[in-house]
Formats: C-alpha cells, structure tokens, sequence
C-alpha cells in the first residue's frame, strides 16, 4: 500500500462491553512496524482478542485513535479496505471457514476483492500448494481435522496477500507435528505479524520480541522479561516436589 | 449427519449441467404431483426409475434413502381406506374400506416415490455447494442461497455442539425421563444451543468481514452448456408435456 514504517497506531485506546463496568482495554497504545514479529503472551481475559477485533474494527472502541498504513480509520467504511491488508486468523477455524469445499474457501477473499475467477483460482491453488494442502482443494470443510482447518484457514487469509498477520492463539488444539509446520511456514513467510499465544516455546519460535497485556494494556519487552528456567537436579530421575 | 452418497459418479446423469437438472426436477415433480390419473401418474414413476437408472446409483441406498417416506406412507395407507367416504371396497363388521380411499392412497404413493426418485436422480447427485450455486444463477435470491449453503456448513458444527452439551449432561448423571427435570434440562440445552449458535453466526459474519464480504456472492463452478443438457431438457419437457396433453384430452 505504501511504503511507511509503522503499520498499526493505536493510541489511547479504552474499550468495554456493554453491560460490564471491566474496561478489557484501558488507554492502551501500541506500534506495529513493519517487519516486527511480536508474540503476545498473556492471561485469558486480559483483552488479546478483542485488541485483534479493535484492529479489524470488528469493536468499536469508546475512546483513543487507529491509524492504520497512516490513515485514521473511525467508522465501519473506513474499516473496509485494510481489512483485506490485515490477515486475522480466528480462534476457532470452524468460524472463519463457511464454504462447502476448500477452493471455494480460499477463492472467497480473492473474489471479494474484485479478482476474476481464472485469477482467484490460481491464487488460491498457489497458496494452497505453499502451505502443501495441494491435495485438499476439492475437500469438504467440515469433514477436516482441526490441524487441516488451521492451515486452510490461514491459506483463506494469505489468498488475499495481506500485509500483515493477527493471528489469534494458531496453535489451540494442534498437535506438535502441525505446530512444527505452522513454525516453518510462519518462518518463511516475509510478513509483519502479531501472535497471541500461551505456547512459549511456539512463541519463541517464530517471533523477534515478546509483549504481555496487564489491566488494558500492552506491557512491551522493556518492561517486562519472560524467560524459561532450566536447572539440574541432583536427584536424577526420582520424583521431588519444588518448594 | 450430512452424507453426499451419491455425487460421486460419472453417468449421464452426472454430466449434465446442474441448471438442466434442477428445471427438469421441478418440472417433473409438479406434473407429477398435479397429475389425476393413476395411469399417468405411473408413466411419471417409470419416468423417475428412467432417470435413476440413467444416473447409475446403488439400489440399495436408494431405499435406505426414501427408508422414511415408506413410515408415512404406511400411516396414510392405515388411516385413509377406513375414514374415507364412498363405496365400500371391502366391508368387515362396522369397519369399511373405501375404494376411493384406496385409490386416493395408491396416487399418494406412486406421486411421493415419484418425486422423491426425481430429486435423488437429478439433484442429490450434485454436492450442496454446486446446488447453492445453481440456484443461485437460476436467479433464485441471494438470502436464499446463503440459507442453503449456511445451514449445510454449520448443521453438523450445530449438532457437534449439541453432542458435546449431551454428553456433559450425561456425564454428570443425567438421564432422561419422562419428569419435568428432564424437560428442563432440554430446555437449558436448547436454550444454549440457541446462544451457541447465534454467538457462532457473529463469528461467522466477523470472519467474512475481515475477507472483504460485500453481500455479494461470487462462485468458481464453471458448467458448460453442452448439446447433451438441450436434448435432456427437450426430452424432459416434450415427456412431461405429452402426458398432460394425453390426460387431458384422452382419459
């Protein structure tokens, strides 16, 4: 779109659900430039989901501002045309996949975004291929399992060759052998992306610095250090207890 | 819950352009279903085994597939030749068998197998999505078809999520039983169900944001209209038109 630094600008940014007096974000700024690969480490509840819809304008917030690709976007119209430049993976893949077969489901962005249908399918094929789903495009949706749902759904947003990735805990539910091929395709993949997840080593494995959210707001790096513990034990491979 | 039995295949009847086989059903069915005569009705349901027999399906799954239709048939076969009026066919003590009521459940029968066998021949030989497509260039509206391929799509996550709201019910000792606990408890389950599913439509319509839905519909099926869908339909159509000319000017 252009060739800015920065791609995501929010400021000051309160958000509560009607009903609840709990602001899930609360005067909460964050920076995405382009080329960062931020993981998001945090507790359930702590807003991760609904800072992704914000983005999306999927939620509209009761104060502060988005800018996105330096363009301040506040009503659902302004929303329309970075949504196909910001690729959002779903939590759960049975939402974000409603078409009968694979291609029609992959195709479905590309058509949206006005591409013929010769193009769209070439598109799809083509993402489908780097993500080595090649043999699934005439496939029944809901008869997949819920690794092959993930890296269709994320074949779904990269159709439509967004800019940048939000992708919203990828790894729930998956096993490591399609945990290690999302890590491989994250790293080859020459994109900006936020992940939220509560996998470290997931996180770690794809991602260039690490934010947590506290009370409504993002806690980057400086603030905050999340590392593993190893140690060795002297008690070999007998049970014990850690006081 | 969903099964596709019988997409897969390469007949004839395969072949043909969905639009083809969806105009030929409908005609057929509403000539079958407003027929009068048994004879003509018959010629229909020779018509409908013509067409089966063109689409090469398993007879077996056939009749495990109109298995239901059979139980309503039975109930109207019990019920009809002793409570309808006219002459008695067949006359036991107070009990009277009409023999309109019979013929009346006769046409019943051929015109519902009649109809059911159209449609498993013409149209459940092609996948839901291709039908949600097809109708949708038959200029059937948008909603509609959004419908269609909707509930195909997320009936068996609806039904998932009603397992697994049974399950944990069962689990924690439930077991159902004619007592206003158990209805309660159905209730709650439907209740759910219904939040459930709405909360899951949201989703839906969010993720179909996010990929630039404009209310619009757009499809990758490419049919071509050959030779072979224009003779099927003349066929249909000159079949069908026949029989209504016969029925009402010769019987």
């Amino acid at each position: 779109m252009n060739s800015r630094k920065d791609i995501i600008q929010l400021k000051n940014i309160s958000f509560s659900y009607p009903g609840l007096n709990k602001r899930i974000l609360n005067s909460l700024d964050l920076e995405i430039n382009r080329g960062e690969k931020i993981g998001m480490m945090a507790p359930n509840g702590s807003g991760k989901t609904t800072l992704l819809h914000t983005i999306m304008g999927l939620c509209r917030p009761d104060s502060g501002t988005i800018e996105i690709f330096g363009n301040k976007l506040e009503q659902e119209k302004d929303f329309v045309p970075i949504r196909s430049k910001i690729g959002l993976l779903f939590q759960d893949s049975d939402d974000q996949l409603f078409c009968p077969t694979v291609l029609e489901d992959v195709t479905f962005g590309p058509l949206n975004l006005g591409l013929s249908r010769n193009d769209a399918v070439i598109i799809a094929k083509k993402t489908l291929q780097k993500l080595g789903m090649q043999d699934f495009e005439q496939s029944i949706t809901h008869y997949m399992s819920g690794g092959q749902k993930r890296l269709v759904a994320l074949a779904t947003i990269l159709a439509m060759e967004p800019e940048i990735l939000l992708l919203d805990e990828p790894t729930a539910g998956l096993d490591n052998k399609v945990k290690g091929k999302l890590i491989d395709i994250l790293n080859g993949l020459d994109i900006t992306f936020l992940v939220i997840s509560h996998e470290f080593d997931f996180v770690q494995a794809v991602t260039d610095k690490i934010y947590s959210m506290e009370n409504g707001t993002v806690l980057t790096d400086e603030q905050f250090h999340i590392h593993r513990h190893e140690h060795v034990h002297k008690h070999g491979r007998h049970p014990h207890v850690h006081k | 819950m969903t099964e596709e039995k019988f997409i897969s295949g390469n007949s004839f009847i395969h072949k043909l352009d969905p639009k083809a086989r969806i105009l030929a059903s409908i005609v057929l069915s509403f000539a079958a279903a407003l027929c009068n005569h048994i004879f003509i009705a018959v010629c229909y349901l020779t018509i409908s085994f013509v067409l089966l027999a063109m689409a090469k399906l398993n007879a077996r799954d056939i009749l495990a597939r109109i298995k239901p239709v059979f139980w309503f048939l039975l109930m109207i076969w019990i019920l009809l030749p002793i409570t309808f009026e006219g002459a008695a066919l067949y006359q036991f003590y107070g009990l009277k068998i009409s023999s309109a009521g019979v013929m009346l459940c006769l046409k019943i029968t051929v015109k519902s197998i009649t109809i059911l066998l159209l449609f498993t021949a013409l149209v459940a030989t092609m996948s839901i999505g291709c039908l949600g497509n097809t109708l949708h260039k038959l200029y059937v509206p948008d909603k509609m078809v959004f419908l269609i391929l909707m509930s195909y799509r997320y009936i068996a996550v609806i039904e998932e999520e009603y397992l697994k709201l049974l399950r944990a019910a069962k689990f924690r000792g439930f077991s159902p039983g004619t007592n206003l606990h158990s209805y309660k408890t159905f209730a709650y389950l439907a209740g759910m169900l219904f939040v459930r599913a709405s909360l899951r439509a949201k989703r839906v319509h969010q993720a179909m944001l996010c990929r630039g839905f404009k209310n619009k519909f757009y499809t990758i099926d490419v049919f071509y209209a050959g030779k072979s869908n224009w003779i099927f339909l003349t066929c249909v159509l000159f079949a069908g038109s026949t029989l209504v000319i016969v029925e009402n000017i010769w019987i």
